[in-house]
């Protein structure tokens, strides 16, 4: 039966190409707009990190300007970077199982053996356990050692894409970069990684680029490598070399620790506050004390990655699919109804209320079958045109839920379900019609 | 074939209530070919919307070949529709958008027959009521009597016990007009029972029987020997 009623919904599209374009294209809207906000809100709640967010801790210390408080909007919140002397002494901590202190940087970058044309590459000053800590996966090679943090020596960690522009993807662990003068030592290559969002860094921005390098922590006073992320500061002091940059209340700087027990994430809260104090006493830190421990997504709403306005947008998506389905509801209610003496006539020839329900409700189910194709392309098509618009950050987001056939059918089943909710009450309400008040004579 | 006692029928609307039929009592015996006559709005329609089990009804019984209707589900009424019943309107009522092979179909597919059965039962009928060269057409390109003869087809092809026509003539003229009653009675020979509505006085001769409707009742009832024949043998020699 169900292949009889498919074909009288054919026939019904035939007699009545109008409505049935406007009741497909009423569901389409819905169904792109919604997963258009749903794309974007999807990548920006996302998180990466899964279980071991509740483990990893970014600190923050309000080493802030006494009359002003960093976040003039939420005025409790202590700054989301730290100073390099902040940063050093969090670092030197026994007590986290890991820990990292990082920044952005990038230089110009060559080879010294064959032509590679000079490139700039985004640099990663961290330290060795960043890459156990985020999980990062490794094509060739691995982390440099403890030494190499310490000496430093002159190591580097290549992404993957970056290994492909240099040495043609080729394992080039041994391999040297020239970088800064300096001759630095390939030891090992990335596979792939770009969580979404980019939460270890989200200061910077939670859709940037992944960096193409990393690159032991104490290269940077040494190299003189300034932040070519963002940098703020309150205080009024003079800064005439790079020593006194890093000795000034300017913060630049991010750092993660990984504390796997309630114990040590209490004792490392206790470490930030005693150390606050202790500095209070050198006349530093002339705010309240006002720490943070923040787990990663703590992190993330503290730097409200997923902003109010996104969830405001992504229930003003679906708000609008339901007013598109009441649409729907009201078109399929009209167009049924002006079908009812056939239907009528139908019931005469030996059709039940229910073969005239599930006729009508197929015929629903096919219009929302076109609606959820006709949406699936209007929503890609949407998301290209603001990737042309907005550039990266959509085309960031995107990532996270790709286009590929199996979300594609994903959106077309839910386009269906919506269709046959909306075909239920019109496909009920021409089945309970009575058929001889139709058959009279006109 | 079909035995109605006392049937009652009300249409109530906020202001009036109408007494479509009173007490409305009925047979009909298998074979036969009756004729109702009636003043308009009598009751005529109402009767045979019951009877086709398209409308419940107050009060009284209805047997439709030996079934007691009266408490039948939904299901059950539209099975036994399509099984014993064929409808013809004076309006035709063909479905506008589907060709005359696919408009015979429809009873057919209700009946959940295979493709095959239905074929062979759809240019059947076609044969019946001659019109097998214009299977492709849709009805907006036939005229008012082809169109009421693919109607006939469409309620013969699931070989109904029971036509009930409502004046299947009434929208013909009338040379059209006896090609159906010819049609009807050719059916009737083959032994189908057949129930017509009809406001014709000629046409309603040509039938078995007889009957009055007036104010929702069978006001004379005429026995066969009116005709001074049976059914069947009067069928034939029309
Ligand atoms: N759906 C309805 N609602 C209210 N009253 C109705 C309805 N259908 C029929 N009636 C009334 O019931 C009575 C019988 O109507 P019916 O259609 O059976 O008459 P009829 O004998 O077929 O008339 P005609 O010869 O004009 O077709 C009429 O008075 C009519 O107004
Ligand atoms: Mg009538």
């Amino acid at each position: 039966m169900f292949g009889y009623y498919m074909q009288l919904a054919l026939a019904s599209f035939r007699r009545n190409p109008g409505l049935t374009s406007l009741m497909i294209f009423a569901i389409a809207l819905g169904i792109a707009v919604c997963m258009i906000t749903l794309t974007s809100y999807r990548a920006a709640a996302n998180n990466p990190a899964g279980e071991r967010g509740e483990i990893l801790f970014s600190p923050s210390l309000d080493s802030w300007d006494p009359e002003n408080a960093y976040d003039k909007d939420d005025k409790s919140l202590a700054p989301n970077q730290l100073t390099y002397r902040d940063a050093k002494a969090l670092y030197a901590s026994e007590i986290p199982d890991r820990k990292i202190i990082t920044y952005k940087t990038g230089d110009i970058y060559t080879r010294p053996d064959k032509g590679m044309d000079p490139h700039y590459i985004g640099t990663r000053m961290t330290s060795r356990d960043f890459f156990a800590m985020f999980e990062v996966p490794f094509l060739h090679g691995g982390p440099w050692d403890a030494k190499a943090d310490e000496g430093p020596e002159p190591v580097i960690v290549l992404s993957k894409e970056e290994n492909e522009k240099a040495f043609g993807g080729e394992n080039s662990v041994g391999k040297t970069l020239f970088w800064k003068g300096r001759e630095f030592r390939v030891v090992g290559v990335l596979d792939h990684w770009e969580p979404m969002p980019k939460y270890f860094d989200v200061n910077n921005g939670a859709f940037q680029d992944m960096e193409g390098a990393y690159v032991p922590f104490a290269w940077g006073p040494i190299l003189e490598l300034g932040s070519h992320g963002n940098t703020n500061c309150w205080k009024t002091e003079i800064i005439d070399s790079f020593q006194a940059f890093l000795n000034s209340e300017c913060i630049w700087f991010s750092a993660w620790v990984e504390l796997r027990t309630a114990d040590k994430q209490q004792a490392f809260k206790e470490f930030m506050d005693n150390y606050v104090i202790d500095q209070k006493k050198h006349g530093r830190f002339p705010r309240p004390l006002n720490n943070y421990l923040y787990d990663v997504d703590g992190w993330m709403k503290r730097n409200k990655v997923v902003q109010d306005d996104n969830k405001a947008m992504l229930i003003m998506a679906f708000a609008f699919l339901a007013v598109c389905l009441v649409n729907t509801v009201g078109l399929l209610l009209a167009k049924f109804l002006n079908a009812a003496p056939i239907a009528g006539v139908r019931r005469a020839l030996g059709a039940s209320r229910r073969d005239i329900f599930w006729q009508h409700l197929t015929e629903s189910g096919v219009v929302a079958l076109a609606g959820g194709i006709v949406g699936g392309i209007l929503g890609v098509l949407g998301i290209w045109a603001l990737r042309a618009w907005y550039g990266r950050f959509v085309e960031e987001a995107t990532r996270v839920l790709p286009f590929d056939e199996k979300n594609f059918v994903i959106v077309v089943a839910i386009a269906v379900c919506a269709g046959l909710l909306a075909g239920l009450y019109p496909a009920w309400r021409i089945g309970r019609a009575a058929p001889a008040s139709y058959l009279k004579v006109q | 074939m079909l035995s109605m006692t006392n049937v009652s029928k009300v249409f109530r609307t906020d202001l009036i209530e109408t007494h479509a039929l009173r007490n409305f009592s009925l047979e009909v015996k298998a074979g036969e070919f009756l004729a109702v006559t009636g003043p308009s709005g009598s009751g005529k329609t109402t009767f045979l919307n019951i009877a086709g089990l398209l409308e419940p009804y107050e009060s009284g019984s209805y047997k439709l070949d030996g079934i007691e209707v009266t408490d039948l589900s939904d299901d059950a009424r539209s099975k036994l529709r399509n099984e014993k019943i064929g409808f013809i309107f004076q309006s035709f009522n063909l479905m506008p958008d589907l060709n005359v092979y696919d408009n015979i179909d429809v009873p057919l597919r209700y009946r959940r027959m295979k493709a095959a059965e239905r074929h062979e039962r759809i240019t059947n009928a076609l044969e019946i009521v001659g019109l097998a060269a214009r299977m492709k057409h849709i009805p907006a390109q036939l005229s008012g009597g082809q169109q009421q003869r693919v109607a006939i087809a469409r309620a013969i092809a699931g070989d109904p016990k029971l036509i009930m026509a409502d004046e299947p003539t009434g929208n013909l003229d009338s040379l059209m007009a006896r090609q159906v009653m010819d049609l009807l009675e050719k059916i009737n020979g083959m032994g189908t029972t057949v129930i017509m509505v009809t406001h014709d006085p000629e046409l309603a001769r040509r039938a078995h029987r007889n009957v009055q409707v007036v104010d929702g009742q069978i006001t004379d009832f005429k026995p066969y020997e009116v005709r001074g024949a049976t059914p069947a043998t009067a069928s034939m020699g029309a």
